[in-house]
C-alpha cells in the first residue's frame, strides 16, 4: 500500500557516504554520481579515503568517504557541508559528524552499532540512544538485517551478504532522491554477467533498498533536484585523472606521433598510467618503470627518439625525478611531467589533496633550470591542460610541468565532450635537412630542431654537459655558458606571447581581487558568486599558467587595492607574485589535506571588506 | 642448441657499406693517454661497419663517468645522460623506435652502483639493448675512490685502510637478472673483444659484455695477470661453446666438475684427460654453470673465464610491447578519438 510521501524540491544537495574502507563506499558514491550525471544534474565529487587499503574493520582510521554535491544549477565544488550522511558504522558516524550541516539527515546502519563497533569507534555510550544526535534528523535502518532478508535463499556466504549492504544503502538513497535504478542495474549486468549469483545478490540488495524507502513509514519526504541547465552538448562524467589521460591521447592524435608514458605507480597519479595502458589501439605505449627515475628517464629517451613523451607522478616521485628534469632542460627535449599533488613533505598524506609542489616545480633543480608550469583548475580542465602542456612542450622543445592534485584527480564532474575537429593541431616537424642542420640552432620561438635517430645525415650527440650555441658540441667557454643559460630562460619567458591573458571575472572595478591557482578554482568561484548575490563587489582571476605568468598579470593585479591569495600551502603563489611583481598580497592558507570550502573563502573576504561594500 | 649462432639483427641491411672511419667523430678524444677505453672505442668502431646497420640507426647512450664520454666519439646518434640512468634512457629510445640498434656504454660505478636498479631491470625485461660495461674497478672521473667491483681490502682515496665492501660479480648480476646474452672480454685482447661485440650485436635481446678495462691512472695493472704475455695463459680460460675448459701455457691445465664444484686438474700426470673436463655449453637453459664460472674469481688459483658465458632465447620486452599493440588494435580496431571521448555513459543537453 502506497503511503503519503511529500516531495520536496531542492536546488542542491550534498551527500556523503561513509563506511569501512572495505564497505565499498567509493563504488557506492561513484554509482550514485553516474546516475546523477545521467539524470542531468550538475555535480562535483570528493572521494576521501585512507591510505590503508583495508584498515581493520570498525576503526576510526579505516573510515572511507565519498562526498557528492549535485544541483539543478551550475556548481563548482563538492559541497561545503553534507546535508545527508549515510553512516555504515559507528566509526563512520563519529568521523563525519562534525562536518554536517545543522539539522542534517543521518541515515545509519543501526545493526552495526553493537558494543564491539562502539568500542572501536571510542564511543562510551551508544550515540543512537544517548540523545547526542539531537538536532539531526536521524533515520535508523537495519541495513545488515534487511540486506540479509532480501538475499535469503541465495547460495552465498554470510560474508558476501554483508558485502552487498552498500547496494541496499544505494537503493535507499536512489528512492530518497528520486533517481532511477536502471544505470546501476545495467552496470551490475556488465560487472557480474559471468557470476549470476553475485549479480542476483546485488540487484536484490539494490531494489530491496529502494522499496524499503518506498514502503516503510520511516521516510515521509523525498527530495527532487531537477536537471541543471548546462550548456548545450554531449556530456559524460569524468574524473581529473581520466581527463588527463584523454588529453594526452588527444594530443598524440593531433600531433600525429605516438604517445609514450614512462611511469611508476604512486597515489594519487596511478590512474593516469592505468587509463593509458588501456589505449593500445591508439598506439599508446605505457612503460611501468622500475622506479620514478626510470619513469622519466625512459620518457626522455622516447622523446629523443621522437615520441610524444610524458611521465606521471606525485610530489615524492617528482623529488626523485628532479635530476632528470634538469637533463630535459639541458637537452631541450619535449616532455610533459604530471605532478598530481598530495599532502607533503615526504610521504605526507598520500590520499589527501594539497597544492604545495608549486615551488618544487618552479625551483626544485640545480642550476638555472627554467620549466614552464601549467595547473589544471577542475577535473574536466585536466583534459585541456594536458593537451596544452603537450602543445607547449613540442612547440618550444622543453619539459613542461602539469600540476594536478588529488582532489581534481579523484573528483569528477560533467564534461562537455569536445568536438575532435575543434581541437588545435599540434604541428610536429622533425628536422630532415642535412645541409642546414645544427643541434642548437634556434627558430623564431628560440626552439632547437627535433632531429630524431633514424634520420640519415643528422647523427648527433646531446647530453647533460653544457653545449655550444648553434653547434651543440661540449663547451666550457664561460661566455657561451652564460649565453645558453640566458637563452633557455628567454625561451621559457617567450611562451608568455603564446598563452591567454588573465581574465577578470566578477566585478571588474571591485576593491578586492581573489587570485588563486589550480584546484582552488571551484571554491573561489562559488564564494564570489555567493558574495555577488549578497551585494559584495569582488573580482577573481585564476592562474592556469604559473611559469611564465600571463602577460597582463602585473597590469591586472595593480588595479586592485587588496589581493587575496587563497592557497592550500604556506603561500607559494603569494611568494611568486611578490617576488616577480613586488606586490603586497594577503595570504590565506589552509593545509589540512582538504580543499577549501567556499564558505571559508566567503568569510575571509567579508572580514577583509569589513562588511562594507554592500549595496 | 642454436644451429645459427649468429643471427642477422632485425635492423641489418645488406647494402650498407661503411668503414671504421665513418664511425669516428671530429671530437678530440679526451681520455687519459694509455686508458683502456681507447681500445674499446677502436674495437667498436672496427666492428660497427660489419653489422650492416646504417649509421643513423645506431644510438649510443651513456650515463656519467670516464667511459660515458663514449657517445661523443661515435659518429652515430648519441645521448650522454645522467649518472646511472643510461639503461632507462636507452629503454625509452628502443620503445619509441624498435628499429634502432641501441647500445649502452657504462662504467662499473655508473652501471652497478648508482644505476644498479636500471641495469637489473633492463636484464629482467630482456629488452633488446647492447650493454657494454667498462669495468676498471675504480672511480676514475672522481679521481680514485673504490667502486662496487673493487676487491675487498683495496686501498683507495676513500678507503685508506682498505675497503670493507665485498664486490659485485657483474656477470652473475646479469645472469641472475635474466640477461639472455652474457659475455666477458679484455680491453687488451682486441680480437676477442671484437668477436664478443659481433656476437652481442647479433643477439636478439639484452646482451651484456663485461670488459675488463685498465685505468692506468688510478688502478693501473688491475688486470695485468690476465693480459701480460707471461702470465695470461695461466690466468685466463677462454670459453668456447662445445669445447673443454682448458688453459695454461702448454694447454696443460683443465677444469673438471666434481658435482657442483669445479676442480683444477693437471693434464700432464695422466690421471685426467681432456675427456674428463667440463665442456662449455653457452646455450644451457640452466643458469647454474654460469654462476659457477663467474665465481672462479672467488676461488684460489682458478683462471678467469672470458668469452660467452651464456646465450639463451627469450621473447624481448620491445617485441612483446609492439605485438600487444598490434594484437589489441586487431581486436578492438584502430582507436577513434570520438569513440574514446564517449566511453561510458553520456547524455545530451538540448
Amino acid at each position: 500500500m502506497a503511503k503519503d510521501v511529500e516531495v520536496q524540491v531542492l536546488e542542491d544537495v550534498t551527500v556523503r557516504f561513509a563506511g569501512d574502507s572495505g564497505d565499498g563506499m567509493q563504488l557506492t558514491g561513484s554509482q550514485f554520481s553516474n546516475t546523477t550525471a545521467l539524470f542531468g544534474n550538475d555535480l562535483n565529487t570528493l572521494p576521501d579515503y585512507p591510505a590503508e587499503i583495508r584498515a581493520p574493520a570498525g576503526t576510526l582510521y579505516g573510515v572511507s568517504g565519498f562526498q557528492l554535491h549535485f544541483s539543478s544549477l551550475e556548481i563548482q565544488t563538492p559541497g561545503d557541508s553534507p546535508d545527508v550522511l549515510v553512516a555504515m558504522n559507528p566509526a563512520a558516524l563519529k568521523v563525519n559528524l562534525k562536518d554536517l550541516k545543522p539539522g542534517a539527515t543521518i541515515v545509519v546502519n543501526e545493526n552495526a552499532f553493537d558494543s564491539k563497533n562502539l568500542k572501536l569507534a571510542h564511543y562510551e555510550s551508544n550515540p543512537l540512544e544517548d540523545n547526542s544526535l539531537a538536532g539531526f534528523n536521524v533515520i535508523l535502518v537495519p541495513l545488515s538485517k534487511q540486506t540479509a532478508a532480501a538475499l535469503e535463499g541465495l547460495q552465498i556466504s554470510m560474508k558476501d551478504v554483508e558485502r552487498t549492504k552498500n547496494f541496499f544503502a544505494l537503493g535507499l538513497m536512489y528512492w530518497l532522491f528520486d533517481r532511477p535504478l536502471e544505470p546501476t542495474l545495467a552496470w551490475l549486468e556488465k560487472k557480474f554477467g559471468k557470476k549470476p549469483v553475485y549479480l542476483e545478490a546485488n540487484k536484490k540488495a539494490l531494489t530491496a533498498g529502494y522499496y524499503y524507502g518506498e514502503n516503510t513509514e520511516i521516510f515521509t519526504t523525498r527530495y527532487h533536484v531537477a536537471p541543471a541547465k548546462l550548456e548545450k552538448g554531449s556530456y559524460r562524467s569524468i574524473s581529473g585523472n581520466e581527463a588527463t589521460a584523454l588529453g594526452f591521447v588527444a594530443a598524440s592524435y593531433k600531433a600525429g606521433i605516438p604517445l609514450f608514458l614512462g611511469s611508476y605507480p604512486i597515489t594519487p597519479a596511478s590512474e593516469i598510467l592505468q587509463e593509458l595502458s588501456n589505449y593500445k589501439n591508439f598506439g599508446v605505449k605505457t612503460f611501468q618503470a622500475e622506479d620514478e627515475i626510470a619513469g622519466i628517464a625512459s620518457a626522455i629517451g622516447a622523446s629523443f627518439a621522437g615520441n610524444l613523451a610524458i611521465t606521471t607522478t606525485s610530489g615524492p616521485g617528482l623529488a626523485l625525478k628532479t635530476e632528470a628534469v634538469g637533463l630535459a632542460v639541458m637537452t631541450e627535449l619535449p616532455l610533459v611531467i604530471v605532478d598530481v599533488q598530495r599532502g607533503g613533505p615526504s610521504t605526507g598524506l598520500p590520499t589527501k589533496t594539497e597544492q604545495s609542489d608549486l615551488l618544487q616545480a618552479m625551483f626544485g633543480r640545480n642550476g638555472e633550470s627554467p620549466v614552464p608550469i601549467l595547473a589544471a583548475s577542475t577535473p574536466s580542465d585536466c583534459f585541456d591542460m594536458a593537451f596544452e602542456a603537450c602543445r607547449i612542450a613540442v612547440k618550444y622543445m622543453t619539459p613542461v610541468f602539469l600540476l594536478s592534485e588529488g582532489y581534481l584527480a579523484n573528483g569528477s564532474e560533467p564534461w562537455k565532450i569536445p568536438d575532435v575537429d575543434s581541437l588545435h593541431e599540434i604541428p610536429v616537424n622533425y628536422w630532415k635537412d642535412k645541409e642546414t642542420y645544427n643541434i642548437y640552432a634556434r627558430d623564431e620561438n628560440l626552439s632547437r630542431p627535433w632531429a630524431i635517430p633514424g634520420t640519415p645525415g643528422l647523427e648527433h650527440r646531446i647530453g647533460g654537459l653544457e653545449k655550444a650555441h648553434i653547434y651543440g658540441t661540449v663547451s666550457y667557454v664561460p661566455e657561451n655558458h652564460e649565453f645558453m643559460v640566458r637563452m633557455r630562460d628567454a625561451k621559457v619567458k617567450k611562451i608568455q606571447d603564446d598563452i591567454p591573458d588573465l581574465e577578470v571575472t566578477g566585478d571588474k572595478d571591485a576593491d578586492l581581487l581573489v587570485a588563486a591557482w589550480g584546484g582552488t578554482y571551484g571554491a573561489v568561484r562559488e564564494a564570489i558568486a555567493n558574495l555577488q548575490k549578497k551585494g559584495y563587489k569582488v573580482a577573481q582571476v585564476h592562474f592556469k599558467y604559473l611559469n611564465p605568468f600571463p602577460k597582463n598579470t602585473k597590469e591586472v593585479l595593480s588595479k586592485y587595492k587588496q589581493i587575496l591569495v587563497p592557497e592550500r600551502n604556506l603561500g607559494q603563489l603569494s611568494k611568486m607574485l611578490k617576488m616577480e611583481f613586488l606586490l603586497e598580497v594577503i595570504e590565506f592558507n589552509k593545509i589540512q589535506g582538504l580543499p577549501f570550502k567556499s564558505s571559508e573563502i566567503e568569510t575571509k573576504i567579508i572580514s577583509l571588506l569589513g562588511g562594507e561594500n554592500v549595496d | 642448441m642454436l644451429t645459427n649462432e649468429v643471427m642477422k639483427s632485425a635492423v641489418a641491411d645488406e647494402n650498407v657499406k661503411l668503414t671504421a672511419k665513418d664511425f669516428a667523430t671530429n671530437q678530440d678524444v679526451r681520455w687519459c693517454p694509455g686508458c683502456g677505453d681507447y681500445s674499446i672505442l677502436a674495437q667498436v668502431q672496427r666492428v660497427s661497419p660489419e653489422l650492416g646497420i646504417p649509421k643513423e640507426k645506431f644510438v649510443w647512450v651513456s650515463g656519467i663517468g670516464c667511459s660515458s664520454r663514449f657517445p661523443y666519439y661515435m659518429n652515430t646518434y648519441g645521448f650522454h645522460s645522467i649518472h646511472g640512468r643510461a639503461p632507462a634512457i636507452a629503454t625509452g629510445v628502443k620503445l619509441a623506435n624498435p628499429e634502432l640498434s641501441v647500445w649502452v656504454a657504462a662504467g662499473d660505478g655508473d652501471l652497478l652502483s648508482i644505476g644498479g636498479n636500471h641495469f637489473i631491470h633492463a636484464c629482467r625485461r630482456n629488452i633488446d639493448l647492447k650493454v657494454i660495461l667498462f669495468n676498471n674497478r675504480i672511480y676514475g672521473l672522481t679521481k680514485g675512490q673504490y667502486s662496487p667491483t673493487s676487491e675487498k681490502g683495496k686501498k683507495t682515496k676513500s678507503s685508506p685502510y682498505g675497503s670493507i665492501d665485498f664486490p659485485f660479480l657483474p656477470v652473475n648480476m646479469a645472469v641472475a637478472s635474466g640477461a639472455t646474452f652474457v659475455a666477458r672480454s679484455l680491453d687488451r685482447d682486441p680480437k676477442h673483444l671484437q668477436a664478443m661485440m659481433l656476437r652481442a650485436a647479433a643477439h636478439h635481446g639484452l646482451a651484456f659484455i663485461e670488459v675488463y678495462q685498465n685505468c692506468n691512472i688510478f688502478n693501473d695493472g688491475a688486470y695485468e695477470p690476465l693480459t701480460d704475455k707471461e702470465t695470461k695463459a695461466d690466468n685466463v680460460v677462454v670459453l668456447e661453446h662445445g669445447k673443454p675448459l682448458i688453459y695454461g701455457k702448454n694447454n696443460d691445465k683443465g677444469i673438471r666438475m666434481d658435482g657442483m664444484n669445479p676442480v683444477i686438474v693437471d693434464l700432464t700426470t695422466g690421471e685426467y684427460s681432456v675427456n674428463d673436463l667440463w665442456i662449455h655449453d653457452e646455450f644451457d637453459e640452466n643458469p647454474g654453470r654460469s654462476f659457477v664460472l663467474a665465481h672462479f674469481s672467488d676461488l684460489k688459483d682458478f683462471p678467469t673465464p672470458i668469452g660467452v658465458f651464456r646465450q639463451i632465447q627469450k621473447s624481448t620486452y620491445d617485441g612483446d610491447l609492439f605485438a600487444q599493440l598490434d594484437e589489441v588494435t586487431k581486436l578492438k580496431g584502430k582507436g577513434k578519438l570520438e569513440k574514446l571521448f564517449r566511453m561510458g555513459n553520456t547524455w545530451e543537453v538540448a
